[in-house]
């Protein structure tokens, strides 16, 4: 890809999310009420995250078994709460030795 | 003056952890940015300008494809839409005679983590709590990227491509722990989950590119939940003291 089209992309995405941001601190007097909005936003990051996880993880690495290997050890390490440096770092070990060793 | 300058302080020391969070988190970024096709400096750039971890991440996986410029717009418009929601609820306790240009300074830094600790401070709240904020923990977040891109390119490839499942590792603790306490999420976050798997692999949907498809699978699946499931307002903290 071209260096232009990466700087365009960059400049776009941060006008939008400037905008977004700074928008309600200038003009808005009043808190957002509605529910169904509310709850849209409430729901919308767990879908997001969700789809852009699954199922690039699986390809993420070297190969689909390493892959898998981290990815479960990850989804363990998150189930039990380990935090996310902890989760992320177990979830590289896994691909990592089985890449190296197996 | 001395009150701005206590309240910059307590920013500051109040966003030490949020920094060394967003170390890690972007720092997996800078990794998918090496390999989307990212120089370092431009993972940078990118951080510098966006603090949005789930935005940068859906941008980053739009460029690697060759995306639209539309695209990219309405995922990052949907994607960072919440922190609207999160600024109307600081503005209201901010001083009505806060300056246009101090709003302006406080604008860029509005993520999850800096709206959780100002949100709660007392009102008016001061702008300056933010700014302290943001100049401990914004530079972690363009530092860990940065890092994690200059790793990217010099480290051997079998440990590079490892650390390439980090990113998605850290999604995942992000959406687990809510999922476990909440048998909506939970289900969302399944269903999302499936379904993105599928428009990999039906193929009349194959075709569509993954911009198009977050856009498409949160707007659908956040609307119904939205619509079937919608949140009560005191289960969080939003809506505190507003009178």
């Amino acid at each position: 890809m071209s260096n232009q089209y990466i700087y365009i992309s960059i400049l776009l995405m941060a006008v939008v999310t400037y905008l977004i941001r700074v928008i309600p601190l200038l003009v808005l007097r009043k808190p957002i009420k509605n529910k169904f909005f509310r709850s849209f936003l409430y729901y919308a990051p767990y879908v997001t995250l969700a789809v852009l996880t699954f199922p690039s993880i699986l390809y993420s690495t070297g190969s689909f078994a390493s892959a898998l290997a981290g990815s479960i050890v990850a989804l363990v390490a998150s189930f039990f709460r380990l935090g996310l440096p902890v989760t992320a770092a177990a979830g590289c070990i896994a691909a990592f030795v089985f890449q190296l060793f197996l | 003056m001395k009150r701005n300058i206590d309240s910059f302080r307590k920013g500051l020391i109040d966003g030490i952890p949020i920094a060394l969070g967003y170390f890690a988190v972007s720092f997996t970024l800078g990794i998918r940015g090496g390999d989307v096709g990212l120089k370092w400096y431009q993972s940078a750039l990118m951080s510098a300008t966006n603090y949005t971890s789930a935005g940068q991440a859906a941008a980053l996986s739009i460029i690697e494809e060759g995306g639209s410029y539309i695209e990219l717009i309405i995922s990052t418009l949907i994607i960072n839409l919440r922190y609207l929601l999160m600024s109307a609820a600081l503005t209201i306790k901010l001083s009505p005679k806060e300056k246009t240009g101090m709003r302006m300074l406080m604008g860029i830094g509005v993520t999850d983590e800096i709206f959780g600790i100002s949100v709660s401070q007392k009102t008016p709240i001061s702008p300056w709590y933010n700014v302290g904020a943001m100049s401990i923990a914004c530079p972690g977040w363009v530092l860990g990227i940065a890092l994690g891109g200059i790793m990217g390119e010099i480290l051997p490839g079998v440990v590079t491509s490892s650390l390439s499942i980090a990113l998605y590792a850290m999604f995942m603790a992000i959406i687990i722990p809510p999922a476990r306490e909440n048998k909506v999420v939970a289900v969302l976050v399944l269903l999302s989950a499936l379904l993105s798997f599928l428009f990999t692999k039906i193929s009349f949907l194959s075709g569509i590119s993954t911009g198009m498809k977050v856009i498409i699978l949160t707007v659908s699946l956040s609307a119904l939940a939205a619509y079937f499931f919608p949140i009560e307002e005191d289960d969080d903290s939003l809506e505190e003291d507003v009178e």
